[in-house]
């Protein structure tokens, strides 16, 4: 009863939505990198928003589902591919035992996330399954996953009767999360502490320049290449707890954006702060991509986070009954 | 202690607030950073997730919906904010015991220290003194940061103080002990790093799963204690 690593892709990750409670020791929250995207893939099998997922870049990986499985895919777009026929993100599919799940190129976005109803069954590390790399621990092993890993599923399920002769079958409805459909270049932020650090000039241009995601950006951070936004104070700043989405200027005047691993401290001015309900739109942006900032308030930013929470606890709900009614009748 | 020292609490984002007592590294204003922190880890503001100490500052993290509940028309963070400004009326002006004093053994020897030699040349003091320097004071414990159990301690002597590196090793091993400024630091885990290290220590201040985690914690004391080769080798090998 396991989901096995036929070949593994450049970084698959054991995630769920972090690590809390132990940023005063210095150990970040990790977790998903698109929590929005991980959050749709659990409800679309069911699953409550805290199960453990994989989460996949590309190149991706081959897996054979060792089991009858439930799963859902969303997030980025990497074509899935299921014993050789398409399938798509967004649906829950079940997926008989000897089925092989496949990537054939990246279409749109960078994190892909693979959910399998009732989860996964491994061992938390500080209340938490996300896979904290440098620390070696959590998740599976403490590590990416590699060929010939097998992962092993919390639940037994039958889909013998459900499937009939089908080696997989795609459930006809869809999660049509509304920031998936496209992804904006449009990044809202609020202003951050050290908003007012920034010179007249500099905040113009951080409104309307745009700005590109440098091959330098991983969990930790994303390096932006724009216009030099030095500002005028020369003061040294004391490090102080961060969080993700905080955006920081460097010395040289360029812009880093804290990303899933980010560091639990940092000393760079935080000039803004991306807001929680555009997370998953940024965690989405690949290198070479651009984007734009406009400016919010804590108020509308909050406004948009609730009815995106909102939004995924009514998928969640529905997909568990739905799910619930077609497998149990 | 001054239970009055000024300060202004804002909002980083959505879910996190700061408590701010200005920029600067002061062993008392740590404290009071700390009492609050363990004010809040004994009661927690409703709806907190957790609370994180820096040199100057606290941040104190919370779940939206959680807060919502009972936030009314407020956004989360105004909630928050007017419930830590409640919070600072309250009697948590004690500042809080000392932590736990370590005495932790490093050794200074030549393949452990790759920067002592630049330290003995740029401050004109010999190995010796350098070290006697390093170990004769009890550092205090500000923060935690950079790495899992890496803790930010100070300060040091102005006589030994070095600036950071301007290009950061790319590879500093699990266990050296470094200078930056005014502060000095173990590395917890192999990590790229822009410390000076002098030395290394065969203590594990980090063990991802050893109960607890990590060594040391904020509000700790620190004293290190100079060791031969041999010894580091003996006091390694307990513990591998």
């Amino acid at each position: 009863m396991s989901l096995s690593i036929l070949k593994a892709g450049i970084l698959d990750t054991i995630q769920d939505q972090g690590r809390f409670g132990f940023r005063q020791f210095g150990i970040n929250p990790g977790g998903a990198m698109d929590q929005y995207a991980l959050q749709v893939a659990n409800a679309l099998v069911g699953n409550p928003f805290e199960e453990t997922v994989i989460e996949i870049h590309f190149p991706a990986p081959e897996l054979e589902f060792l089991a009858d499985a439930v799963i859902a895919i969303a997030g980025a777009d990497f074509t899935p591919f299921i014993n050789n026929r398409k399938t798509d993100i967004l649906h829950p599919v079940a997926v008989r035992q000897g089925a092989r799940l496949r990537f054939e190129k990246s279409v749109m976005g960078t994190c892909c996330y693979l959910a399998v109803r009732s989860g996964f069954d491994l061992q938390p590390w500080l209340g938490s399954h996300s896979t904290h790399i440098k620390a070696g621990a959590g998740g599976f092993k403490g590590r990416p996953l590699k060929k010939d890993d097998s992962i092993p599923l919390k639940k037994n399920i039958n889909l013998s009767e459900f499937a009939g002769d089908n080696d997989f079958l795609q459930f006809h409805w869809k999660a049509a999360p509304q920031s998936m459909d496209h992804l904006p270049e449009n990044i809202s932020v609020m202003r951050g502490p050290e908003w007012d650090w920034l010179t007249q000039d500099a905040k113009k241009n951080f409104i309307h320049d745009e700005f590109i995601i440098s091959s330098q950006s991983d969990r930790m951070g994303y390096r932006l290449h724009g216009n030099d936004l030095s500002s005028g104070v020369e003061e040294e700043l004391i490090s102080s707890a961060v969080s993700f989405g905080s955006i920081q200027l460097l010395p040289n005047g360029q812009l880093t954006i804290l990303m899933a691993d980010h560091q639990t401290m940092g000393g760079y001015p935080r000039i803004a702060q991306v807001i929680a309900a555009h997370h998953s739109r940024l965690a989405q942006k690949k290198p070479k991509e651009k984007i734009h900032f406009q400016l919010t308030d804590n108020k509308s930013a909050e406004i948009i986070y609730l009815k995106q929470q909102e939004d995924l606890r009514l998928l969640q709900i529905a997909c568990s009954l739905k799910l619930d009614e077609i497998l149990y009748p | 202690m001054d239970s009055l020292l000024p300060y202004r609490i804002y909002a980083n984002s959505e879910s996190a607030i700061t408590i701010d007592f200005g920029n600067h590294i002061d062993r008392n204003l740590n404290r009071r950073v700390l009492a609050i922190h363990h004010f809040l880890q004994a009661n927690p503001l409703e709806g907190m997730v957790e609370s994180v100490p820096a040199y100057s500052s606290l941040t104190v993290y919370f779940d939206i919906l959680a807060v919502k509940k009972h936030a009314g028309e407020e956004t989360a963070s105004r909630c928050m904010e007017e419930a830590l400004a409640a919070c600072m009326q309250k009697d948590i002006a004690h500042a809080p015991d000392d932590g736990i004093l370590h005495r932790i053994p490093v050794c200074y020897d030549e393949p452990f220290a790759p920067d002592l030699s630049l330290i003995i040349h740029e401050k004109n003091i010999s190995r010796t003194n350098i070290i006697d320097i390093h170990c004769e004071r009890t550092y205090h414990v500000f923060m935690m940061g950079f790495l899992p159990g890496f803790a930010y301690m100070g300060e040091i002597d102005t006589r030994i103080a070095m600036p950071r590196k301007k290009q950061p090793a790319k590879r500093v091993e699990a266990g050296s002990v470094g200078i930056a400024g005014r502060q000095t630091g173990i590395y917890p885990l192999h990590s790229p790093g822009g410390w000076q290290i002098i030395g290394r220590t065969p203590v594990p201040v980090f063990d991802p799963f050893h109960e607890p985690v990590c060594l040391l914690k904020a509000g700790d004391q620190v004293q290190f204690y100079s060791i031969s080769s041999h010894e580091f080798e003996h006091i390694k090998s307990r513990y591998s």
